[in-house]
């Protein structure tokens, strides 16, 4: 079974990481952590077919409601972080309603007037949102141990491990969603709406699905880094981050599961290790920018194609592999 | 034969023009119905106010005496009522297995609580047994692990058929199957057709290709200029002079 190996060696590699990295690598290694989660709940939006512009701000929601429960309510974190995640799927629910009015381009820009009016909320109302201060002193997660090891979550570590717990599970389940006859379904609603919908496929209602589903995930994503941060304000969650999310997104591929977080995990690692080496780390948009260009020109079907390539070859000599549908 | 499907005053109305008006007729249980007329006669328009792809301007479309006229096409399609698309509208990027499993949706709901879990095994099973029974009768089972946008056009035309009968309907909307055929590919088509009238399924469909539909239909609606001309069965039709009027431009005389 060399696959079964492959997932350990993997699994291993992965623990053993933040051992070899510096305290401020660590801590970049959480926030890719819980962005991987945040590009991968992005693809099943992108399975049927609509691209958001909202959705860092519903990552924002979660991040919010996951503060504020803890806050105010005293509700016990992790609990109140899958909470996060379930307000945000509601308010995607609720946003679908004016939302799914509109497709493609409409959509886009309808997603993104959406997220903006949340965050001026957020700024409006400095009870309890905080305005555009934010909310501070949210509560960390609490310490507990697990008999051989000791959770202290004021260490990166730590919270890698703990996210990256909570992330796998996470991934886990958009991936059984994705092989599904549900994924199915989204793939059926991009391609052919009218024929789908000829089929008994309730359009409108799997999109509906696909944008709570992937806003929930990215709810439990924002309510990670809240807890991790313990501060979050409006600015966090902006059209920035969102340029970010598309790009590695575009750069990684849609296509497959795994292009976004090769995206997300390739073009973290450029610019930590290697814009921070060169100190150009301030330029990072602008080089953002001119990778995206040149992924768009030059690698159209993004990093996973190289990957596709790859394996193909490695392939090529034992049975014919099908080249994936999606 | 009973009314089971039934077309009562239809009317489409598209802003000033009259695309169908008041539009009357009757498909019985288990037939195949044509439904035939010249170019811009209103048949489509009316093939699209059956399937709930339009919503009529007046009228009533009745299935088994419930009006379902004004239904979306996805609670249409519910009632047992599916439409097959002009051209080769498919899942292109999907294979060609994966274009009937989208088709057996309504027979095998999807639970998304189930499939996370993996207590679906007995649906999926269920539906690829079907999408592969569906694909089988109409010759595709093997092109099955293909791109449905790589197939023949001949190929693509079954597999749309494919994915309509693939959800067990009563009543098959066909959108002009027949163009862009050989004629060995169109006989081939007909033999299809009986064998799904043999089946006990209701076909009423729309065409151009006057031989196919006169060697095939039980009962022929035409239509002309969005208004009913005449009905019948095929000899009948054939003969009829308005009808040939109609296709031939006042051609009375040679009537």
């Amino acid at each position: 079974m060399p696959k079964f190996l492959i997932w350990i060696a993997a699994l291993a590699a992965l623990i053993a990481l933040p051992h070899g990295l510096s305290f401020s690598q660590q801590e970049i290694l959480v926030f890719l952590t819980i962005n991987v989660l945040l590009v991968a709940s992005y693809r099943l939006l992108t399975l049927t077919g609509e691209w958001s512009l909202g959705h860092v701000v519903i990552m924002g929601v979660g991040a919010y409601s996951s503060a504020l429960l803890t806050k105010k309510l005293g509700v016990y974190v992790p609990v109140s972080m899958l909470l996060g995640g379930v307000i945000a799927a509601l308010i995607a629910v609720l946003l679908s309603f004016p939302l799914f009015r509109m497709k493609g381009f409409y959509f886009l820009i309808g997603s993104f007037a959406a997220g903006e009016i949340i965050r001026l909320l957020w700024k409006r109302f400095r009870d309890p949102f905080g305005g555009a201060k934010g909310i501070k002193g949210i509560d960390p997660m609490p310490d507990f141990s697990v008999g051989f090891y000791q959770f202290d979550f004021f260490e990166p570590t730590s919270y890698y491990y703990f996210a990256g717990v909570v992330v796998a599970v996470c991934l886990w389940i958009l991936w059984r969603i994705e092989k599904s006859p549900v994924g199915l379904t989204f793939h059926a609603v991009h391609w052919q709406d009218k024929l789908a919908q000829a089929s008994g496929v309730n359009v409108r209602a799997y999109r509906t699905l696909a944008f709570a589903i992937a806003s929930g995930f990215a709810g439990i994503s924002g309510a990670l880094l809240a807890h991790y941060v313990g501060t979050i304000n409006p600015n966090a969650f902006d059209i920035d981050l969102m340029v970010f999310v598309l790009t590695w997104a575009i750069v990684g591929g849609t296509a497959t599961f795994y292009g976004p977080i090769l995206g997300c995990v390739v073009l973290t690692v450029i610019n930590e290790v290697v814009l921070r080496e060169l100190g150009l780390e301030q330029m990072r948009p602008l080089i953002y920018g001119a990778i995206m260009i040149l992924s768009i020109l030059f690698l159209p079907n993004g990093l996973e194609s190289i990957v596709q390539k790859l394996t193909k070859r490695r392939a090529a000599g034992g049975a014919p592999e099908r080249s994936p549908a999606e | 034969m009973t009314d089971f499907l039934e077309v009562k005053d239809l009317t489409m109305r598209f802003g000033g023009l009259i695309a169908v008006d008041s539009l009357s007729f009757k498909v019985a249980h288990g037939s195949i119905h044509g439904l035939i007329g010249p170019n811009g006669a209103g048949k489509t328009t009316t093939f699209n106010m059956i399937s709930g792809f339009y919503k009529p301007t007046s009228g009533q479309v009745l299935l088994r005496g419930e009006d379902i006229s004004g239904l979306q096409m996805h609670e249409v399609a519910r009632r047992g009522v599916v439409r097959t698309f002009q051209h080769s509208t498919l899942f292109a990027e999907l294979t060609v297995l994966e274009n009937a499993l989208v088709g057996t949706h309504m027979p095998f709901r999807p639970n998304i609580f189930a499939a996370i879990i993996g207590w679906d095994k007995e649906d999926r099973s269920g539906a690829e047994a079907r999408a592969k029974e569906a694909l089988e009768f109409f010759g595709l089972d093997h092109v099955m692990q293909e791109r449905a946008g790589d197939l023949s056009h001949g190929h693509q035309r079954a597999l749309g058929m494919a994915v309509a009968y693939a959800s067990h309907p009563d009543v098959i909307l066909l959108d002009e199957p027949f163009t862009g055929m050989n004629p060995e590919e169109t006989r081939q088509m007909m033999d299809l057709m009986k064998r799904l009238k043999a089946d006990g399924i209701t076909i009423l469909i729309v065409e151009h290709d006057m031989q196919a539909i006169m060697g095939l239909c039980d009962n022929i609606t035409c239509m002309s200029f969005g208004k009913f001309l005449a009905e019948g069965g095929p000899q009948e039709i054939r003969n009829h002079p308005a009808v040939i009027e109609a296709y031939l431009g006042g051609a009375r005389h040679v009537a």
